[in-house]
């Protein structure tokens, strides 16, 4: 995907999200929680987006997962914690949670399993620039940029410019082994 | 692993980068316990064992909550419900815990190297929650981290330590921890309580409180023992008091604006701090006890989060 | 085996008579033949070529903690003799610091009869200053004169009472006995366990002030003054005691003192290094480097008298434990000679000097025989390896005590035969145990 290809991802991502919450009712009741670090500034385009979209800005949080993790044991030192930054209360809220790429789907467990930590959110939805396959949990995406297929060990990355990316690019780069 | 470190023993030995890291950590931390649910389950299944030989309900009970908040099992073993005082020896009380495969051992003692010889003769962890007058490591993390988050950083500040700095391990700990981090630090007491060489370990000596707090960005009280038999090292706590304790008046006129309050506590009201300083709007206190679940939260977390490196328990049991 | 030994090839070095060269050495019958340059090798003789080593008289310990009675688990006569000759002494003052506390005939008679069964160095023992060594009365001079002490001492401990202290130095004298004195003032010392110092403060330990040493050595200096006795300042570690020494000599009072090869080599920032290593914990203990600057000075100019090792063995029991609780003391009959060569090599004192102060300088402090390559006199002798390069295995220590700060290291210099009486009762290189 290039940068033009995103652009217009993240609007139709937003048209969807806009959409199915006016739908559900839940347009006043929409906040939105990038998971870091990929997530974050894809959670702030969106939320650009969809504040034209439903005629005001829904709050936003990030997440960091790495106390969440499932594969501590397999690691060696801790993994680096960076901040979790959730202002507005999650209890009754329609969440919606944005990472860049979806793959095994861990990611998004320790996501959920740290947010119902914060509140009992209404419902949550996953929003994801990038779907590569790859499940190893029962995870889906419910709005999803495209999808990719690469070969196993082979690494997707969303570069933008907020990152200090010279242009927005997803970029499939060779395997660097498991 | 704090850096190369497997130990939290004493902050001497840390380089400025590995204090940064935990206290960096610390500021995740802290924001785990303003959730509603304070809990992650990052040590789940692992084991905490508060080895205090000397009594600390503070102390040990942060560190208890730090364990618990991270999902780690807590055990505490105090000396005097234990066979030390049937004369079993310190090693050999550390290696009867270690066979219960605890992750990470917390040890206070009140000899200074306690926790070095203990961590040379078990496999896991340890943490020192206070040796001797040697360092208490945890408790001068949590006052730089209490200091960044008021000062904004410890980079030039100058911070005033008062007390019987002699016998004081967080003293030490402190010097050494703020040093690194850029501060200037000044030791302030009767010349009986500050110990030989205390200049060459980098601190100013003086022995007014007035030219030691004047100009200063934070001052630390330390606690006064009531009585120190057999070598008193004071007349008695109310000359201490009028001399070296910090009270309204002397807050009011010699501390300047936005200078901090520190005191590691438990608190002798009226003799070091007299209590309207010590609830005063400068005491920066009930936050130090509050960090000090975060920051023992971040130092379990380095030491038990994540898996030993390859052998290395096998390798330590050798 | 022969009683005639040839010595042959050797570098002999004895002080007392001012020899500094290669020379051969004949022993005949337990005592010194021939000291010559050329000298006809007699039949019936044992050849022992001595080339590339030193000959010396052998080496004269003033202070020894032996243990027994009371603690042979730590130390016994048999082996702290064993670890003397190792070492290169031939002759051990024993304190009386044991089990009972030796201020009678019967605990000196079973020290000496147990050196006898052992059969190895010569013992001397020392006896206390004051019974049980508890610092309230005189223990009985006479007797223990008769019995064999050589010296008195209550070491372990000072004799906190001046005026116990001057009865103490006017007893002695009817008996030609000096007073070995183990000078530190205990108020002073309070719960100290390391020297004073910054290097203390780092660790978090309680000092023990330099001053406390001096303040008691200035004491008894005043009271020998006083009683015109006999004085000898044990492990004199301290600049200011060394001044105190120093004017005394000058002064013409009778005083001499003694030096450990610890508290030439090491300071209190190798404690600081160490890691609260008890291996460096001692009384008196390891002291700042202008201390150490002082006690060097001293011996090379002759103000320290001797260098006597202090070798005070203790069990894992003692040791293995938090720096606090841990007893003081450390081993060094088995170290004195490498440690003080090294010394010797970095200019700190003429290799003369250090062989001086192991023979004849304590002979002469304490009036003992030996120290000396007399013709006539017991063959005493030490052939030492100045180049023989070793790693400290503790496991392979004679001694039963393995507390010291040179475990693992390697060191220069070692002893290759001890010969005691005409007898070689150690042998390097030959298996025994």
């Amino acid at each position: 995907m290039n940068a033009q290809d995103i652009r217009a991802a993240v609007r139709r991502l937003a048209r969807d999200v806009a959409e199915r919450a006016k739908a559900a009712g839940a347009g006043r009741d929409l906040a939105i929680v990038g998971i870091r670090r990929g997530g974050v500034f894809l959670a702030q385009r969106l939320r650009a987006e969809l504040a034209r979209e439903l005629g005001a800005e829904p709050p936003l949080g990030t997440m960091d997962i790495a106390l969440y993790r499932d594969d501590v044991d397999q690691k060696g030192a801790a993994p680096v914690v960076g901040p979790t930054d959730i202002r507005f209360p999650v209890q009754g809220k329609t969440i919606l949670l944005v990472d860049d790429v979806l793959y095994t789907g861990r990611t998004v467990r320790a996501a959920l399993d740290e947010l119902v930590d914060f509140g009992r959110p209404r419902r949550v939805w996953l929003a994801v620039l990038v779907d590569r396959g790859g499940r190893e949990l029962p995870i889906a995406a419910d709005f999803s940029g495209g999808r990719i297929e690469v070969k196993e060990g082979e690494d997707v990355q969303v570069r933008l410019v907020e990152g200090g990316a010279a242009e927005d690019a997803v970029v499939v780069k060779p395997g660097r082994g498991t | 692993m704090i850096g190369r470190h497997k130990h939290c023993i004493a902050l001497a030995d840390y380089s400025r980068e590995e204090l940064l890291e935990v206290l960096d950590l610390a500021v995740s931390m802290k924001e785990v316990l303003q959730r509603p649910i304070k809990k992650v389950p990052s040590l789940r299944g692992k084991t905490v064992v508060n080895l205090f030989f000397e009594a600390s309900t503070r102390t040990r009970s942060s560190f208890e909550i730090a364990a618990k908040i991270l999902s780690a099992d807590a055990l505490n073993w105090t000396s005097s419900s234990s066979s030390v005082t049937k004369g079993e020896t310190l090693v050999d009380t550390a290696r009867n815990l270690e066979a219960m495969r605890p992750d990470v051992l917390v040890i206070r003692h009140a000899a200074g190297g306690a926790p070095k010889l203990v961590a040379d003769h078990v496999a896991c962890s340890v943490v020192s929650a206070g040796d001797g007058a040697h360092e208490h490591p945890s408790q001068g993390l949590l006052d730089c981290f209490t200091l960044r988050e008021k000062l904004g950083t410890l980079e030039g500040k100058t911070i005033a330590i008062v007390g019987d700095i002699s016998h004081s391990r967080v003293a030490r700990s402190d010097l050494f921890a703020m040093t690194k981090l850029g501060a200037k630090v000044r030791f302030c007491g009767p010349p009986t309580m500050i110990p030989a060489g205390a200049e060459t370990l980098g601190a100013t000596v003086h022995y007014g409180l007035r030219e030691a707090v004047e100009g200063a960005d934070a001052v630390v009280m330390l606690r006064i023992q009531h009585e120190r038999i057999g070598d008193p090292l004071i007349p008695n706590t109310r000359e201490y008091s009028k001399l070296w304790g910090l009270n309204q008046k002397k807050a009011a006129e010699w501390l300047k604006p936005g200078c901090v309050i520190l005191h590691p506590g438990p608190i002798n009201r009226g003799v070091e701090l007299a209590p309207e300083v010590a609830d005063g709007p400068r005491s920066v206190i009930l936050d130090q006890v509050q960090n000090g679940v975060a920051v023992r939260m971040a130092i379990l977390y380095l030491l038990a989060g994540g898996s030993p490196p390859d052998g290395a328990a096998a390798a330590a049991k050798a | 085996m022969s009683d005639v030994l040839f010595i042959e090839g050797g570098r002999v070095i004895d002080p007392a008579s001012g020899t500094d060269g290669v020379r051969t050495v004949v022993v005949r019958d337990g005592k010194i033949a021939e000291v010559a340059e050329r000298v006809e090798r007699p039949r019936d003789a044992r050849a022992v070529d001595a080339r590339g080593r030193w000959v010396t008289p052998g080496f004269l310990d003033l202070h020894v903690h032996l243990r027994e009675p009371g603690q042979e688990y730590k130390e016994t006569v048999a082996t702290g003799t064993r670890a003397a000759v190792a070492g290169g002494f031939t002759a051990v003052c024993a304190m009386p610091n044991t089990n009972p506390v030796n201020d009678d005939t019967a605990v000196t008679e079973l020290v000496l009869a147990r050196a006898a069964a052992a059969g190895l160095a010569r013992v001397y023992p020392v006896g206390a200053i004051s019974k049980g060594s508890k610092g309230e009365e005189l223990a009985e001079y006479g007797e223990l004169k008769a019995a064999g002490c050589v010296a008195l001492s209550d070491d372990g401990k000072p004799v906190m009472s001046a005026s116990l202290m001057r009865r103490a130095l006017e007893y002695a004298k009817a008996f030609g006995l000096p007073l070995t004195v183990h000078e530190e003032d205990l108020h002073l010392v309070g719960k100290g366990v390391m020297h004073e110092g910054a290097a203390a403060t780092r660790l978090g330990l309680k000092g023990i002030p330099a001053a406390a040493e001096e303040v008691m050595i200035l004491r008894d200096l005043a009271l020998l003054e006083l009683t015109g006795g006999r004085l000898h300042v044990a492990h004199l570690s301290t600049a200011g005691g060394v001044r105190a020494v120093r004017d005394a000599k000058r002064r013409g009072l009778r005083v001499t003192a003694e030096v450990t090869p610890h508290h030439l080599a090491l300071t209190d920032e190798d404690v600081a290094a160490s890691g609260y290593s008890t291996d460096f914990k001692m009384n008196p203990p390891l002291r700042s480097a202008e201390d150490v600057r002082a006690v060097r000075e001293a011996l090379a100019d002759g103000t320290i008298d001797a260098i006597a090792t202090d070798h005070a063995p203790h069990s894992p029991v003692e040791k293995d434990v938090e720096y606090d609780a841990a007893a003081n003391g450390i081993v060094g009959l088995e170290t004195a000679f490498p440690v003080c060569l090294a010394l010797a090599r970095q200019g700190v004192l003429s290799e003369k000097r250090l062989v001086e102060a192991l023979t004849v300088g304590p002979a002469r402090a304490f009036g003992l025989p030996g120290g000396a390559l007399a013709r006539g006199a017991a063959a005493d002798v030490a052939i030492l390896d100045p180049a023989a390069e070793w790693v400290l295995d503790p496991a392979r220590l004679h001694s039963k005590g393995k507390n010291t700060p040179w475990k693992g290291r390697r060191l220069a210099g070692r002893c290759s035969m001890t010969i005691v009486g005409g007898r070689i009762v150690h042998e390097e290189g030959r298996a025994e145990r």
